[in-house]
């Protein structure tokens, strides 16, 4: 609670004991009226106040002169009790809605903690802090375990666990070691960190992303120029009816008296104050955006957010998106009859042996599936045939590790195969042992996550877009789960097939694009919506696409979709709420059914329900999605 | 030149939509953003200007919301 609020409080709490004084004591009514009249002005000076502050700087209608006018209103009719009670019920509504503001602020903060407040460098063998402001690139800067990594860098010392949570939404510590880079915003756990900044902080990761965050309400989804326009129309047009509510029916009806009749069209203002939608719809979007950037999820903008809830057709890029995007073992078999577990091993063994000295991305994979260091004591004569593969000695032993065309060559018999991948043979003296699949592989999650898509977010065409060979593409379709493919298609050929399948859309269902970001730069920008995921610490990406997933978690797809709905939702409920029961009072309050009491409730309940509905946006995560 | 001000006591939200279009239509200024939720102007004003400009807002500021202040100097 603030200070503001806590001198709030205690005004009402005064004004309520005092009413409860005034009711028990049995005194003269002068001194009552000058006891309402103290009472009064207790609670209700600082909205007099404001209200002829505005009429002097020329904003008539607002809602402390129409507070102002009520109540005295009252008091001039003698209705002492009901005009102290209204000024009360206003200010204590007030309250709610100043201190359910400012709850939402701070978690939105708490969610956005990641600037880092200072940096620590060595001056005269001394460590200081200084503002990362002024850390110029190249400069060495020391991580304590527990402190935020400032500027993006790179280790030059030390080993520690990261935690990594508030940028990607990933939960399992990430190691560093020498050399590694670290980004602004990650948490330092365990070890001290000496890094060498590569980055100003202004262009550091933690700046950047904090900047999509605070900016994404720049860019207003329909739902909220909505709610400007719907002011604009709505403000004259009730002042209007207002007038006709007083000064009409005099006019007309023999037994309405002006009085009562600018009661009523008092009460009618009252509860026409829009402040709940102006208040509530952009903090919904705002929850909802500071939600997903918890998780690791990047808005850029509400209308994003909105459009991704109207997407019905999800276009994915194959490399790096649906697949791991780099090189695999995806399998070892051996020939047949030779097969058992330490062949298996056997195969991996020779392999990485005698591709010990290469760099080429195929024995990379093969030297990362075998994880030993291979012993280069027991390799000889190692001789790279260049399309083929490799020719060598093991434990002394003649071997060749390639493709078929080399073990065909030096005569070896092949039991060929239709893998998809590269397949790799490896052959002691003139026997083959086996083969080894190498592949890009696909996502752990990819297939779940299509499934889920499906059937909880209402996701209707999958689609798959690569330069890939179509054999490749149609197997890991066909795994996943995708509904169509497009293959060997050329960079500028995926924004036709774009182009094509927006063609084909219904008038308000959406279309996203997901890719890596890497060359697809033209696709995320043509589509309605460009998902590119992995994007930390490349920049590229982040300024091509709308929506930006940290890490390379697929799943996250799903979240950002659930989330979206979810927001839209919320926001749309607040929506009807808010105008239908303002619509339902103004009635009561032009036929004097509804009191100024009513109406207060009307205005800053109907507020303090649609703010406290917004926050639900905030706590959207994962946990609930199954449901 | 980009700035960013900070806000206290910002507590209604169509008097930040009012305060950003009284700024916007103050000479100097080239863009302007009132964030309700953050409590912050972004502000892109010619820098010479802009100890005038800064006056200006905040006797904006005060004009329609008399609680609300600016915290930067």
């Amino acid at each position: 609670m603030t200070k503001k609020n806590q001198k709030e409080l205690i005004k009402i709490i005064t004004t309520i004991l005092l009413l409860l004084l005034i009711s028990i004591i049995s005194i003269e009514m002068k001194i009552k009226l000058i006891l309402y009249i103290i009472t009064y002005l207790i609670v209700g000076y600082q909205v007099i106040k404001k209200a002829i502050k505005n009429i002097f700087s020329g904003q008539i209608f607002d809602e402390n002169f129409l507070m102002s006018l009520a109540t005295i209103g009252a008091f001039i009719t003698g209705e002492y009790l009901e005009a102290v009670l209204v000024m009360l019920l206003y200010q204590i509504g007030e309250l709610f809605q100043s201190y359910a503001v400012g709850k939402s602020r701070r978690s939105i903060s708490e969610l956005m903690d990641i600037r880092p407040d200072y940096a620590n460098i060595e001056e005269n063998g001394k460590i200081v802090k200084v503002n990362p402001e002024e850390v110029k690139i190249g400069t060495k800067i020391i991580i304590k375990p527990g402190e935020k990594i400032p500027l993006d860098g790179i280790v030059e010392d030390g080993e520690s666990l990261l935690d990594t949570k508030a940028l990607t939404g990933e939960s399992i510590p990430r190691r560093v070691k020498e050399n590694d880079i670290v980004l602004s915003g990650f948490i330092n756990k365990t070890g001290i960190l000496t890094v060498k900044v590569t980055k100003e902080f202004s262009s550091s990761t933690a700046s950047k992303i904090l900047d999509l965050v605070e900016n994404a309400s720049n860019k207003k989804a329909k739902a909220e120029n909505f709610i400007t326009k719907f002011a604009r129309y709505y403000t004259p047009i009730v002042v209007a009816l207002a007038l006709c509510l007083a000064f009409l029916p005099p006019l007309l009806i023999k037994e309405a008296t002006l009085l009562e009749c600018i009661k009523r069209s008092m009460t009618f203002l009252v509860i026409s104050c829009p402040c709940a939608l102006v208040i509530s719809v952009p903090l919904g979007f705002f929850g909802g955006i500071g939600g997903a950037s918890r998780q690791g999820i990047l808005i850029k903008g509400s209308n994003y957010l909105e459009t991704l809830s109207k997407t019905n057709t999800i276009v994915f890029d194959k490399t790096g998106t649906l697949t791991e995007g780099r090189f695999q073992v995806v399998k070892i078999k051996p020939t047949i009859n030779i097969a058992d577990k330490s062949s298996e091993k056997k195969i991996l063994e020779i392999a990485s042996l005698a591709e010990s000295y290469s760099s080429h991305p195929i024995a990379l994979a093969i030297k990362e599936k075998y994880k030993h260091n291979p012993d280069k004591k027991r390799i000889q004569d190692i001789k790279e045939l260049a399309g083929k593969g490799i020719s060598g000695k093991v434990d002394g032993k003649q071997v060749y590790v390639g493709n078929d065309t080399l073990l065909l060559e030096k005569n070896i018999k092949v039991s060929t195969t239709n893998e998809i991948g590269t397949i790799i043979y490896i052959a002691e003296e003139s026997n083959c042992l086996g083969y080894i699949v190498i592949a890009d592989k696909i996502k752990d999650n990819a297939k779940e996550t299509l499934t889920t898509l499906k059937q909880n977010n209402q996701i209707e065409n999958t689609v798959m877009l690569t330069g890939d060979k179509k054999e490749i593409a149609e197997k890991i379709a066909k795994e996943v789960g995708i509904d169509k493919v497009y293959s060997q298609l050329l960079p500028q050929e995926k924004v036709e097939k774009l182009e094509d399948i927006l063609k084909n859309q219904p008038e308000n269902k959406k279309v996203a694009f997901v890719g890596d970001g890497m060359n697809d730069a033209p696709v995320l920008t043509r589509a309605d919506i460009g998902i590119a995921m992995g994007a930390l610490g490349t920049d590229a990406a982040i300024e091509a696409a709308d929506i930006v997933i940290m890490d390379d978690d697929i799943s996250k797809i799903k979240d950002a979709i659930y989330i979206s709905k979810k927001t839209l939702r919320i926001v749309k409920q607040n929506i009807y709420f808010a105008i239908g029961v303002k619509i339902f009072f103004l009635i009561l309050g032009a036929l004097g059914i509804a009191n100024m009491m009513e109406a207060v409730f009307a205005d800053v309940g109907v507020s303090v329900i649609a703010i406290l509905n917004s926050m639900r946006t905030l706590k959207i995560s994962k946990s609930n999605h199954l449901k | 030149m980009k700035k960013i001000l900070n806000l206290e006591n910002l507590d209604c939200a169509s008097c930040a939509s009012k305060m950003e279009s009284a700024i916007k239509k103050l000479d100097g200024v080239k863009e302007v953003s009132v964030n309700f939720i953050l409590q912050k102007i972004k502000l892109e004003v010619d820098e010479e200007r802009y100890d005038t400009i800064l006056i200006e807002i905040k006797k904006i500021c005060k004009k329609i919301e008399p609680d609300c202040k600016i915290l930067d100097k």
